[in-house]
């Protein structure tokens, strides 16, 4: 029990963040439309694209010599990237339509 | 971490926080969508040129810069050029693209653990020899026997277990994810069939249970195994295998937790795979200390949870239910036997003349319109009987499509205005003054069933009471039954006419028919 508690106070501050985090996450999405269930959906996915700074920082340390570290980075960093990239256009794309109309109107 | 990047780092998270706010709004959507993405890049590029972990600035930058390069061409040429009937499956590839990316992180950092252990070994000896002086000082006596022995635990003991466990938690829920949208986008677009077995739920239960054992087994060794004063190195490799196991476990769960969920719930596995990624994300926040992947992170798998909820809601089932029940199916068999009497079809002239006289007209659009895609066609008759003076509206039911409000977003690129699009209860009232339903491709959704008969698979879904109509046109390619695997009581009534086809051919004839009346 002691080594749970050390690591949870050694990491309290991100604790409370995932915590905060959650609440605000359920608040944020509580009450919408079903129109924008496909783009929320799609907007949400390009925003956990934020796991490319994770592939940028495991790039960024790779030894020169370390070729698994340096080859899964890679990969890493272009399929992060794709999920980042891809996931704004096309929640832009979808967006744009219901956009277009209302400046019609 | 440089103070320029802290802030950076809290300008992401509040722009992530802000833009999944004005996401939930149709008014500033799209904005929100842009304020998001500007706080992305604005933590990336942060990243690449403030980050510096242990006083040293990151290397690499030209694999970096190649490998963002790549993955932006190839987002945005995907992200432009797939049609809009095929969003879902692409959001589900991206999806599983970042599922993959914090597994692969995830790899690479379980050799660093292991990596960084000959590095370290010239401190643990300093440690070793400044920890044997000690203890001579101290001298034997029974009570300093403690003493000593709390001493070396103190100098030796680094708890590896947390760290591993969250990269074992990165690798767990990425390699599932990514695993499961593969299969989940393979579906949609037809290359994946449903498939399953019976006892499957049984298989999937152990894979699950092996899963957890053997993250298990890696967590209590740790310390074993990869301390730094550790003289058995002979036990390493076990460990590896045990890790590259839980690896390929993890894409065999994916793959099985996706296969026997039926074509028309993806959208809800893919959003519910969508808020493990996010936590998969956060995973990596924590491994780094990375406040922006951490709120990110969460902030998706929160939400991302919430919103698979709410689409399990419209369809009036539980995620349980969804996950496990393989809808439809077996029940197909005795209710479609059920004597349903006779249908009756109306030719395109008569339907023309139906829609052409009548006040107002509600159209119904639904998978069928999908998958023809009709949706322009569509629009040009409504264009066609606006001008012929009759009011027209479409009924969207929440679940219509393949996504809740994909609908909407392809009768939006027709460039149907926004206001004709009414939302399930308000189409319920206004159905009764409706004189004619004409509906497309949709088939569960109007299917009384879900009102009238308790031992129905779809009984308590909310449904469209097209019923209500003066008269109702269905529009279907054949009299096969919808998703759901059972027959539906309105084609049959006698204020129903059906009119065979795809919907694409069926509204272009339609349309060429009205112009005539």
């Amino acid at each position: 029990m002691d080594q749970v508690s050390v690591f949870i106070q050694q990491h309290i501050e991100l604790i409370y963040v995932v915590i905060l985090s959650v609440f605000l996450g359920i608040e944020v999405i509580s009450r919408v439309p079903s129109v924008l269930h496909t783009p929320l959906m799609s907007g949400a996915n390009a925003i956990h694209g934020v796991v490319i700074i994770g592939a940028i920082i495991v790039m960024g340390k790779a030894e020169s010599g370390n070729y698994l570290a340096l080859i899964l980075g890679f990969l890493a960093v272009i399929l992060g990237t794709i999920n980042v990239v891809g996931g704004f256009v096309v929640t832009d794309r979808m967006l744009e339509m219901f956009k277009n109309k209302k400046d019609k109107k | 971490m440089s103070s320029i990047l802290s802030v950076i780092y809290l300008i992401g998270s509040v722009t992530f926080i802000l833009g999944l706010k004005m996401l939930s709004k149709p008014d500033t959507a799209r904005k929100g969508n842009l304020v998001a993405a500007s706080g992305m890049t604005l933590a990336i590029l942060g990243t690449i040129f403030l980050y510096k972990p242990e006083g040293q600035p990151l290397h690499n930058y030209g694999w970096i810069f190649a490998g963002l390069l790549i993955g932006t061409v190839i987002g945005v040429m995907a992200a432009k050029k797939v049609k809009m009937t095929a969003m879902p499956e692409m959001v589900s590839m991206f999806n599983g693209m970042g599922g993959a990316c914090a597994a692969l992180i995830s790899i690479v950092e379980f050799n660093h653990l292991q990596g960084s252990n000959t590095s370290a070994m010239a401190v643990a000896m300093q440690h070793v020899q400044r920890a044997g002086q000690m203890i001579e000082q101290l001298g034997t006596g029974d009570g300093q026997y403690i003493q000593q022995r709390d001493l070396l635990q103190a100098l030796f003991h680094v708890d590896l277990r947390g760290t591993l466990l969250i990269i074992l938690l990165g690798l767990i829920i990425g390699s599932v994810s990514f695993a499961g949208s593969v299969i989940a986008w393979g579906k949609l677009n037809g290359k994946v069939k449903d498939f399953s077995f019976s006892g499957q739920h049984i298989v999937n239960l152990v894979v699950l249970g092996l899963i957890v054992i053997l993250a298990a087994i890696l967590l209590i060794d740790v310390n074993n195994t990869l301390p730094l004063w550790a003289h058995d190195k002979t036990s390493a490799p076990g460990f590896n295998l045990v890790f590259y196991g839980l690896l390929l476990l993890s894409l065999v769960y994916g793959v099985m937790f996706v296969l026997p969920i039926g074509g028309a719930d993806m959208p809800v596995v893919i959003s519910l795979l969508n808020s493990f990624t996010g936590v998969a994300a956060a995973c990596g926040g924590f491994l780094y200390d990375n406040p922006v992947m951490l709120t990110g992170g969460i902030l998706v798998g929160s939400a991302g949870t919430i919103l698979t909820i709410l689409m399990c809601k419209a369809m009036n089932r539980s995620l349980k239910n969804v996950l496990i029940g393989s809808f439809g199916g077996s029940k197909a068999g005795p209710v479609g036997a059920k004597d349903q009497g006779q249908y009756k079809e109306i030719s395109l002239a008569d339907a023309a003349v139906v829609l052409a006289y009548a006040h107002k007209v509600m159209i119904v659009p639904g998978y069928g319109l999908a998958v023809a895609q009709a949706q322009h066609v569509c629009h040009e008759l409504e264009k066609l009987l606006e001008d012929k003076g009759v009011d027209v509206k479409y009924a969207i039911h929440p679940v219509a499509g393949r996504m809740p409000g994909h609908m909407n977003v392809l009768l939006a690129e027709a460039d149907v205005p926004y206001e004709k699009l009414l939302e399930m209860e308000e189409a319920n009232a206004e159905l009764p003054t409706t004189d004619a339903v004409l509906v497309l491709g949709a088939n569960d959704v109007v299917n009384p069933a879900a009102k009238n008969d308790a031992t129905s698979p779809i009984y308590g879904m909310p449904i469209l009471e097209v019923e209500n109509a003066k008269v109702v046109i269905v529009n279907k390619r054949s009299m096969k039954p919808g998703y759901a695997g059972i027959e539906n009581d309105l084609f049959f009534q006698p204020k129903t006419s059906m009119l065979f086809g795809d919907a694409k051919q069926v509204l272009q004839q339609l349309v060429a028919e009205i112009k005539q009346v």
